[in-house]
């Protein structure tokens, strides 16, 4: 067979021709993007001028006008730009309040210890997370304690006769009494149910061991001056408040999304209501009631500081938010799994552990980060109780007669704001980022 | 085998057998939860009672009666220094509920145009929706809210002087200065007229329904009923002698200094707190609701519209039969809950001083010290109000959820 041969028919393509000018390159994407239509280029005109109409005051302001260096409020006085010569003189307060100069190395190092432990955390390579989470969540703490507060606190004890033991050893006799008391009576209980009683009592020994450690450390005299939390302030509130409330809240949030699943009614009942009740109200009817209601509730003499009292409210509100989060990546584990489980004769608490919540936290990653983000927004509002967060620094020392000019305030308001915006656009960034990769291993 | 062997255990056994039965060990911590919530409960009370004793405090609503002594700024009802407690706290839950509806429209509006913005083909419009939306989502709330008051609002001209726009809102620093619409005799006609609109057009509904499916032509539902309910009003407004006047606030620009500016008692004044706040409110819950706007868009899927293209629907058919009643779906219960969160926020209205039901109550918390009636009457409205959205929302839900196989 020979092949059919036409002078009339091409035996090769034609190269294709370029596409027409108008529809590559920048013109072309304008074309297609900004002036598709009548209706879009008269759009694209006007985002254009409102562009225009609020970049250039504010590039003025924020750059061009801007007072950058100055002694006082003199500097600023005439001012049509950002007075960043203000924000520069109150910036060690912004960050520390008033804590004591002498004693800020203290903040840095917490700090620092913060980021140091944060930061290859979050990155998914680096190895030892467990190593790295045990390190954060229970060492750090204690440490930033110590070194926050001063510690050197005193425990006299309460219930021993004054002159069996030395008052120094008073609160630790009394401490190793009640947990020989309790090891004892979890061995007797391990013994009915007819387990081991090592592990129980292991276990046992262990949580008890700990807190002792806990207590001895922060009893430990360091030589640290102690400072007051009512001279606490700033980015140091702001991150304290943040930081635990983030921390207290995930615990806080399985217990009770785990009780709002459980089978027992009682608990099931409690964990509704006390969910239902936080969300339905807002903040700050929640930082009122710790700050009026909670010293009514406790027995006379008995003290928290405003701090701690801002701590537990802000603390107790995000749980039952992280509660309804964690819910539902509860609910979005397959039923499978948790019969797996149960035919593996795992008891409930092996099967939370070691089954349902490693995965069902992995699933809500960005919900928590997300819930992350609107309690750090949410830290602002311990300003209106009275503490001096970083916002309510801020706000503070706009009026501060040394600065006092028409442009301070909103000098302050433009800084905390890109604070802010910073720490919350680069959280949801990573929550986003989570959520590509987790979407990724699971496909 | 096996029974016998249970049959036959030690006394030990059997106690660690029902110990370790599943309902025992359910009942028996149940029983232990219910204790010691009991004795925490019965703790609290004890040393409440304790501590109101001590500072001399009666508990119980019977404060509500006294009078409360204090000025409010802006009030729906009758109210004055002489008025009650219980009187002031009406005012704010009033005022709350003044901000957080005008809110909610506010921020609907804003958020449906800037959610369809951040999904518009044109990519200028698109970016600046997101970036509206990344800016205003990563600031706090609180920190908006001075802005708006603090920065923006004291920038204003003075008392005597005023910003306008198109010569009827003006603004200076004692806030927003509208016409005031007076109602005269005759104007219930024109109210009246509103409900039977409304009936009229649910009736041409149902006849076009009717019309569509005997005869396949659907006869133009919208513009009929549009013109009847906004027509009707109007018709019967003028029928009736047009009983509505407008009250224009008066600005004296020359006298003497003291006479300058705004004239009391002419116009609508609308105090700087209450712009401040459902600025901040609405802009803020906007980013939100853009972002649920743009979330329910996207999950109509596209075969829905190809579909709709492909049965001969015009663009504007397919939009409004086929993708918004399903976006909707998706859009509504995250809404209400925006709507919600809304409320909640106008809460801290207590940061600027507007009288909410949180400001007024702070207050009169401060003069009574009656925390526990104060912070339970907060409670009880937030809460109601939650309780009953999601109750509404949870019936909506079951009449639209997709009924599946």
């Amino acid at each position: 067979m020979t092949a059919f041969v036409s002078a009339f028919v091409r035996d090769e393509f034609v190269a294709p021709k370029p596409p027409p000018p108008s529809t590559v390159g920048v013109v072309g994407w304008m074309r297609q993007n900004l002036f598709s239509s009548v209706l879009n280029s008269i759009l694209t005109i006007a985002a254009g001028a409102l562009i225009v109409w609020l970049l250039i005051p504010l590039v003025r302001f924020t750059l061009i006008d801007a007072v950058w260096s100055g002694e006082d409020r003199s500097a600023c006085a005439q001012a049509t730009g950002a007075c960043w010569a203000y924000v520069k003189a109150y910036l060690p307060q912004f960050v520390y309040g008033r804590y004591p100069i002498g004693e800020r190395w203290r903040v840095d190092i917490v700090f620092w210890m913060l980021v140091i432990g944060l930061v290859p955390l979050l990155i998914p390579r680096v190895p030892l997370k467990r190593l790295n989470a045990i390190f954060l969540l229970t060492f750090y703490p204690l440490i930033a304690y110590v070194l926050l507060t001063g510690g050197h606190h005193v425990f006299t004890g309460s219930f021993l006769p004054e002159g069996l033991v030395p008052p120094s050893v008073r609160f630790a006799a009394e401490y190793a009494l009640v947990s020989a008391l309790i090891i004892l009576a979890v061995g007797l209980l391990s013994v009915l149910l007819g387990k081991p009683v090592a592990g129980s009592g292991a276990l046992a020994g262990m949580i008890l061991g700990g807190l002792g450690l806990v207590l001895a450390v922060v009893s430990i005299d360091f030589g640290l001056e102690p400072v007051e939390t009512a001279n606490w302030g700033g980015l140091l509130v702001t991150l304290v408040v943040a930081v635990t409330g983030m921390v207290a809240s995930l615990p806080l949030g399985v217990l009770l999304a785990l009780g709002r699943r459980s089978a027992m009614p009682v608990v099931r009942l409690a964990s509704v209501t006390f969910i239902e009740v936080c969300r339905g109200v807002p903040l700050i009817t929640v930082l009122f009631m710790a700050s009026v209601m909670l010293p009514l509730f406790l027995p006379e003499g008995v003290t928290f500081d405003k701090l701690l009292r801002a701590l537990i409210g802000v603390a107790l509100f995000s749980s039952a938010y992280m509660a309804e989060t964690i819910r539902g990546g509860l609910q979005a584990m397959p039923r499978g799994q948790y019969e797996g489980a149960m035919a593996l004769g795992l008891s409930y608490w092996q099967m939370m552990r070691m089954i349902i919540l490693p995965q069902a936290l992995r699933l809500v990653i960005p919900g928590i980060v997300g819930s992350f983000i609107a309690l750090f927004k949410d830290t602002t509002l311990v300003a209106i109780i009275g503490l001096f967060d970083f916002l309510g620094q801020i706000q503070a020392s706009a009026n501060d007669s040394k600065w006092a000019s028409p442009v301070t305030g909103i000098t302050g308001y433009v800084f905390a704001a890109m604070v802010f915006w910073a720490f919350c656009f680069s959280m949801s960034r990573y929550a986003g980022f989570m959520e590509k990769r987790l979407d990724r291993s699971r496909r | 085998m096996a029974s016998s062997e249970l049959g036959a255990a030690s006394p030990g056994r059997r106690i660690a057998a029902i110990l370790n039965n599943p309902a025992v060990r359910g009942a028996v911590f149940q029983v232990a939860f219910v204790a010691v919530l009991g004795w925490l409960i019965w703790d609290i009370i004890q040393n409440t009672a304790h501590n109101l004793q001590k500072a001399n405090i009666a508990a119980g609503y019977g404060f509500l009666g006294r009078t409360a002594g204090f000025g409010i700024i802006q009030k729906f009802v009758d109210y004055t220094e002489a008025s009650s407690y219980g009187r002031a706290v009406y005012v704010g839950l009033l005022n709350t509920l003044a901000v957080a509806g005008l809110g909610v429209v506010l921020a609907t509006i804003i958020g449906f145009v800037v959610g369809v913005a951040r999904l518009s083909s044109n990519w200028l419009i698109a970016q600046l929706a997101a970036i509206y939306v990344e800016v205003i989502r990563n600031i706090p709330l609180l920190l908006q809210l001075f802005f708006w008051y603090f920065a923006v609002l004291r920038s204003v001209p003075g008392m005597r002087e005023k910003w306008s726009l198109f010569g009827l809102f003006h603004i200076n620093i004692g806030g927003l200065h509208v016409p005031r619409p007076v109602v005269e005799d005759g104007f219930g006609w024109v109210v009246g007229a509103v409900p039977v609109a409304i009936a009229i057009a649910i009736f041409v509904a149902r006849w076009g329904k009717e019309r569509q499916e005997a005869t396949g032509g659907r006869p133009p539902i919208g513009a009929i009923n549009t013109a009847v309910i906004i027509g009707l009003p109007i018709l019967v407004f003028f029928l009736v002698g047009r009983p509505l006047v407008f009250d224009i606030p008066l600005f004296n620009e020359t006298g003497p200094l003291l006479r300058r500016g705004f004239q009391a008692g002419s116009g609508l004044t609308v105090i700087p707190e209450f712009v401040g706040l459902l600025l901040a409110l609405s802009l803020y819950t906007a980013a939100y609701i853009a972002e649920i706007v743009r979330a329910g868009i996207l999950a109509v899927s596209h075969g829905q519209t190809e579909a709709a293209h492909s049965l001969g629907l015009r663009s504007g058919q397919t939009l409004r039969l086929v993708v918004i009643p399903q976006a909707m779906r998706v859009i509504i219960p995250p809404l209400t809950n925006q709507y919600l969160n809304l409320t909640k926020n106008s809460s801290l209205a207590v940061a600027v001083a507007y009288p909410d039901l949180v400001s007024v109550g702070g207050t009169v918390l401060n003069q009574t010290g009656q925390a526990i009636e104060m912070v339970s009457i907060w409670m009880l409205f937030y809460l109601g109000l939650s309780l009953i959205t999601s109750f509404v929302m949870n019936q909506w839900n079951k009449r639209v959820a997709l009924i599946e196989r």
